[in-house]
């Protein structure tokens, strides 16, 4: 970055100064340039790692996400779910309260629809079950969240490892219970109800996943006004600005925390629910599949507007769905996914640096000779 | 802010003149044969798991054979056991793929959902145990004797322990194998008893601790189950679990170790006795050519030491006991006559008795029942009623730990 080998006695060649006056169109063009470089970059790296030509690599890309109808519903249905949880995390993480923990309040989520799945099979309604299955999830999810939320809240407990640890104690449970309901030992619950559907959401319209999609719709538009003009989203946000601030204008923060950690863990929940009822039918300790640390990504990128949000999740999933598509057509690792998306969010951080801040370089004229 | 653009958009010359250049050199590659049937083989994880790799390499080994191009066959890696495994049979469906395969247990519901969806596409999947009750013409099983040559590659193991024993490295009894399995389930109890009683046939005192990761693929952690079992007093180790880890462990602690689908000997060249191994290019070549020929594949097939499904893997003869080749051989000559039976209920007991009758859950069913009488003619008939292992006696001489 600064180039030390031309030093001169007074001035260096660049110095950084902080700036407040970029427009939002000037913010989001360095943003855009950062992800062409980004994308150009990756393409160097595919082509050094595989010779293929890089307008095949970006045809992959493409085509892994739209080249079909069931592909672009895939990508649909995991942007949902990128989504659903990231919108889960986000009222938490403006408030500055570091939940970590998506992944074990998605997980339990999901094993408790698994296990109204198992236990109830079909002999109530579909709806019914359904239903059941959804409060479950939402109920589970936030215990998990409320945990620390209290701890947090009573004793300062620090959220962060609280809420990290409880996803352990998490994937502990579903192991738990998938042991005691796969007698076999093989540790794979495989469909639940497979012949009997019972607790599957149904398609909308012949279309899997359209009802995920569509929950997820109505949620980031609920959670956009709700953190953006509704009381307790003022609340969230002084509480995340100032703790003191906000109980010197009369704001009981712990019932902030405790209240926002209840929406923040019954989301997951929800999240959880959609997994199972929606998606996979079964629960496995790797349900949530690392989203719980993605969503706090998406989040942050989006400066915790839901809206922006998608585009992020957007942004994330086409990625992995493409470098996926890489990996198989060019005969890659899949990990070749890993480290595209990690070169293209190193840019888009990255690029927050020169909307932040100004690089000045040395003028010409003050040059000595 | 001027400046910072004119630096930024050098750079994204520079870089749009490389990949232009890049373009120049590479093009036209891509002159496949688009007629040509394709195949498709879903992994749960990639070339680091020695199980997955084995497939991998079988397949690869079947395109070489076949002369067939990276076209015709769609390697999908890391699908885990959920919805993303029939999105993948999905996909490889909508990439023209006329047989699919996926390699783990737990897929096996997601392919048998895929194959209701996509009559016109052969689906076939390994360890599975739904296609013989399933009867569905598009939805098939494979998996091989891998007991045979457990049992050789035990019978290896006893000839070793034997030695040690000469030597007078270690006295009778403290002839205590360690095993690493995965989870406590068939295809892995299966696993061991074999090996087991493949190095008592040669080795009378022989015994054996088995403890479980819970993890078909934790490098750590049978590392550290390896690791354990040798504090424990087991002077050899074998496992079925997919990683390096137990092999490593083995050649740091100079404990000799039996592998399980890869030859080791590059990781342990003073440890590593032997493996045993599925050779799953017979099985794809199988496959691809009844698609080619539009013929049936078998609902349930089971690979034999016959037909090159089961092998052994390279005796690594600077470890192995004087004689052990031709042990095998011997041995493996009699298995094949059907002189030899690895499941002999003279050859095992279960508290103290021999055991002259089983019901094991062949069929699957949601409640798990013992469904089928497999002990007849002396011996426990694995992998004849279905090919996936049933066997899952706890039998005298192992401790699970």
């Amino acid at each position: 970055m600064n180039n030390n080998a031309k030093k001169t006695a007074h001035e260096p060649f660049l110095h950084i100064t902080k700036r407040g006056d970029i427009s939002t169109a000037g913010a989001w063009s360095v943003r855009l340039i950062a992800i062409a470089v980004s994308l150009l970059v990756s393409a160097v790296v595919v082509v050094l790692l595989t010779g293929y030509n890089p307008v095949q690599v970006f045809k992959a890309m493409f085509s892994g996400n739209f080249g079909s109808l069931s592909k672009v519903r895939t990508l649909f249905q995991n942007i949902a779910m990128l989504l659903c949880i990231s919108l889960a995390v986000t009222p938490a993480f403006k408030m500055k309260f570091w939940n970590l923990g998506a992944e074990g309040q998605v997980l339990v989520g999901g094993l408790a629809s698994a296990a109204c799945m198992f236990y109830l099979k079909d002999s109530l309604p579909n709806i019914l079950l359904i239903l059941i299955m959804f409060v479950a999830s939402i109920l589970s999810g936030i215990i998990w969240g409320l945990i620390p939320a209290v701890f947090k809240a009573k004793w300062n407990a620090n959220e962060t490892l609280f809420t990290l640890m409880m996803n352990y104690v998490a994937i502990q449970l579903v192991s738990f219970f998938i042991m005691l309901w796969v007698p076999s030992g093989s540790s794979v619950m495989g469909l639940i109800n497979a012949s009997t559907k019972a607790g599957w959401l149904p398609n909308l319209f012949g279309q899997k996943y359209l009802i995920n999609i569509l929950i997820v719709a109505v949620l980031t538009v609920v959670m956009y006004f709700y953190l953006k003009s509704s009381k307790q989203g003022y609340e969230i946000a002084v509480v995340g600005e100032s703790s003191n601030t906000a109980k010197y204008i009369g704001i009981n923060v712990k019932k902030v925390i405790v209240r926002t950690m209840t929406i923040s863990g019954g989301l997951c929940g929800l999240a959880g629910f959609l997994l199972v009822s929606g998606t996979n039918h079964t629960v496995t300790k790797d349900l949530a599949g690392g989203m719980g640390f993605t969503a706090v990504m998406v989040s942050w990128l989006a400066k915790f507007n839901p809206a922006v949000m998608v585009l992020t999740s957007f942004l994330i999933v086409f990625l992995q769905r493409g470098a996926g598509e890489i990996a198989t057509v060019c005969r890659l690792n899949e990990s070749v996914s890993d480290i595209l998306t990690g070169i293209i969010i190193f840019f888009i951080i990255g690029s927050e640096f020169f909307i932040n801040y100004k690089i000045n370089f040395k003028s010409k004229h003050k040059e000595e000779k | 802010m001027k400046k910072f653009v004119k630096v930024l958009a050098i750079v994204l010359a520079v870089a749009l003149v490389a990949t232009f250049a890049a373009c120049a050199k590479k093009d036209g590659g891509d002159n496949q044969d688009k007629a040509g049937i394709k195949i498709g083989l879903i992994c749960l994880h990639d070339e680091n798991s020695t199980y997955d790799a084995n497939f991998i390499n079988a397949l690869k080994a079947v395109q070489e054979e076949l002369k067939l191009s990276d076209d015709q066959v769609l390697i999908k890696t890391n699908i885990p056991e959920s919805d993303a495994c029939y999105t993948a049979a999905e996909e490889l469906v909508e990439s023209g793929c006329q047989v699919i395969f996926a390699d783990s247990f737990g897929h096996e519901t997601y392919i048998l959902q895929a194959a209701k969806d996509f009559p016109e596409v052969q689906f076939c999947h390994a360890t599975g145990t739904m296609a013989h009750t399933e009867k569905l013409a598009n939805f098939h099983n494979a998996f091989a004797n891998i007991y045979e040559g457990r049992f050789l590659a035990g019978v290896a193991a006893g000839m070793k322990l034997n030695e040690m024993i000469e030597a007078g490295k270690i006295s009778e009894e403290k002839a205590v194998i360690g095993y690493v399995g995965a989870f406590p389930y068939a295809e892995v109890k299966s696993g061991y008893t074999s090996f087991f009683l493949g190095a008592r046939s040669v080795c009378e005192t022989a015994t054996m601790k088995v403890t479980y990761t819970n993890s078909w693929f934790d490098i750590a952690l049978e590392r550290e189950a390896a690791l354990n079992l040798i504090n424990n007093g087991c002077v050899l180790i074998s496992q079925h679990a997919d990683s390096e880890g137990a092999p490593k462990a083995c050649e740091e602690k100079g404990v000799p170790n039996v592998a399980y689908n890869i030859s080791t000997i590059s990781m342990g060249p003073n440890t590593a006795l032997i493996s045993s191994k599925i050779n799953w290019a017979p099985y794809f070549k199988l496959i691809y050519n009844a698609a080619v020929n539009g013929e049936e594949i078998p609902t349930d097939y089971c690979g034999t030491l016959k037909d090159g499904m089961v092998e052994l893997t390279e005796l690594n003869t600077t470890v192995a006991a004087k004689g052990t080749q031709e042990k095998i051989d011997a041995v493996k000559a009699d298995l094949e006559s059907g002189k030899v039976h690895v499941f002999s209920t003279d050859a095992f007991a279960v508290k103290g008795e021999k055991l002259n009758s089983y019901k094991a859950d062949v069929n699957t069913d949601e409640a798990f029942t013992p469904d089928t009488e497999v002990i007849s003619d002396g011996y426990f008939h694995e992998s004849e009623y279905r090919s996936a292992p049933y066997f899952d006696i706890l039998i005298d001489g192992i401790t699970e730990m």
